[in-house]
């Protein structure tokens, strides 16, 4: 355990009344990929914020490094500076442009460093956002689900630039995602939170890189899916995990009816 | 980047594509032509005598007026004269409502001692402080000078606060997560994010900074041009009360063009200006 990157001991978090965090257990080793699985409202945003310093737990120990960065599912650039001044921004020392340049370069925007947020595309904007992370250089990445809002396309590339960055930088990456294949595809640990308690955590074996197709993938995400507690005869085939009707599903075949 | 919804269905409907061209052109003159025509009317109206000379002034002979004042220098001199009291009332407003929307808008302790008062002062026609001014400031320069400071500070004050209590709270938690000093944090996420706010603030002051100019240039004034136009009032000079009017509504547009040209220079960021450029 010499080498432990993250260590959340006892952790609870109460909203009001509600118990969003309810003494949730977590290690991180150095250069483990963890994913976070759960539903919206699961707890699973507020245990990364309490990583990241953006929210303080009411008990318990939360023990990080202080190289940590964070990646929201916005990609949070200042609309008034371009890719590169955003990327630098806050970075002190002569070499900060130089430093910038490489980290855009490395996420595959060199030909986009003096682009204004607004002309990016979603998935390039993203990897703005990856960038000014990895300048900093962190220990640990905490990843909130930062591909959500991608297009499946963009996202699968988006799977491949993390994977080799993680391996590049050693990194420690704390991935929030609501999408159990997404979670096969990168981790080498899924958790399952729900109600604020860790629920199941799932060893991901596979050898890299991985794909859909691979043997025993689909057994993982049987596996995963039974812990979220979904079943597959809910599911369509290949859908992620948070397609439990909603009520506006449930109230849009009455409205459609009336129309 | 339009799409028209006929141009994508395949019938002979794509003609209709030339027609609001057209059309759009043939409205852009009428736009030119029918102030012209007012002002052919107007003309004709003077010189064959249907509007006397007592109730308005002839266009050639407000021209004819415009151009006996400016050969002598005696227009150059009452502009140059109201020109340096707006910019220094501007200046003033710009530097203390600036100032105080930065105290009330970045602290909570500034917000209190600060809001309500601001919030109650604005509510005031400053027009009718202009007696309180002279008797505090006199009858010189400095309280016409104050005056368009009081006017101009509250658009200001209250939209560089609003600007600055708008600014996207997730961009503030992430420079949070950068590790930003608040120095930095003020300089490059809430004074940038505040800005297109404020500027709206600006724009509105130097529009009521003239419109007070006028009033207070009435008072005890012996230079600029509402002190011409009192003159021109006094002496039935009706064509150069026409020239003032046409001047103050130059100098309105010039000032729209002023901060447009500021907007589109330091807003070139917004999509709105990005899209227009590519």
């Amino acid at each position: 355990m010499k080498n432990r990157m993250v260590n959340v001991r006892g952790v609870s978090r109460l909203f009001g009344k509600t118990l969003a965090l309810d003494n949730v257990n977590l290690g991180i080793e150095s250069g483990e990929f963890v994913a976070l699985l759960g539903r919206s409202g699961s707890g699973k945003s507020t245990l990364l914020r309490s990583l990241a310093g953006l929210d303080t737990p009411s008990a318990g120990i939360v023990q990080v490094p202080n190289e940590r960065m964070v990646v929201f599912q916005e990609p949070r650039l200042l609309p008034w500076k371009t890719a590169i001044q955003n990327v630098e921004l806050g970075l002190r020392g002569n070499r900060a442009t130089e430093l910038a340049r490489s980290a855009l370069a490395e996420v595959g925007l060199e030909h986009r460093l003096h682009a204004y947020p607004a002309t990016l595309s979603g998935g390039e904007a993203q990897r703005a956002a990856l960038a000014r992370a990895l300048v900093r250089d962190p220990k640990l990445l905490l990843l909130d689900e930062p591909f959500a809002a991608l297009d499946a396309l963009t996202r699968m590339r988006m799977h491949a630039l993390i994977e080799s960055l993680w391996k590049r930088h050693h990194l420690s990456v704390l991935l929030i995602t609501h999408d159990v294949d997404e979670a096969i595809l990168l981790a080498d640990r899924a958790l399952v939170i729900d109600r604020g308690r860790i629920i199941a955590s799932i060893i991901i074996d596979l050898p890299r890189p991985r794909e859909l197709s691979q043997p025993g993938f689909l057994f993982l995400r049987k596996q995963l899916l039974g812990a979220i507690g979904v079943t597959d005869t809910q599911l369509p085939k290949s859908t992620a995990a948070d397609s439990q009707p909603t009520p506006e599903s449930t109230v849009l075949p009455r409205s459609i009816a009336m129309a | 980047m339009q799409i028209s919804a006929p141009a994508l269905l395949d019938d002979p409907a794509s003609s209709l594509s030339i027609a609001p061209s057209l059309r759009r052109r043939s409205r852009q003159w009428l736009r030119a032509l029918s102030p012209l025509a007012l002002l052919a009317l107007w003309q004709i109206g003077c010189s064959s005598g249907l509007i006397s000379s007592r109730t308005l002034a002839a266009p050639s002979q407000v021209i004819a007026s415009f151009m006996e004042l400016t050969a002598d220098g005696a227009l150059q001199h009452h502009l140059l004269v109201s020109l340096s009291r707006v910019a220094k009332g501007m200046s003033i407003a710009l530097a203390l409502g600036g100032g105080l929307a930065l105290l009330s808008g970045l602290s909570r302790t500034g917000e209190y001692v600060i809001d309500a008062p601001m919030q109650m002062l604005r509510t005031l026609p400053v027009l009718a402080l202009i007696p309180f001014f002279i008797i505090w400031f006199g009858i010189g320069e400095v309280p016409k000078v104050a005056l368009v400071a009081m006017a101009a500070v509250f658009p200001i004050y209250l939209t560089l606060y609003s600007g600055i209590r708008g600014v996207d709270p997730k961009l503030v938690e992430l420079a949070k997560v950068i590790g930003l000093s608040r120095g930095a944090l003020i300089r490059h996420v809430i004074l940038p994010g505040a800005l297109p706010t404020a500027l709206v603030g600006v724009r509105y002051s130097l529009g009521i900074s003239w419109l007070i100019l006028v009033a207070a240039e009435q008072v005890n004034a012996t230079s600029g041009i509402g002190y011409l136009m009192n003159d021109a009032r006094d002496f039935m000079r009706i064509d150069i009360l026409v020239v003032g009017l046409l001047i103050y509504a130059f100098l309105g547009l010039v000032v729209d063009i002023l901060v447009r040209w500021l907007e589109r220079r330091l807003l070139a960021w917004r999509p709105s200006f990005v899209n227009a450029a590519a």
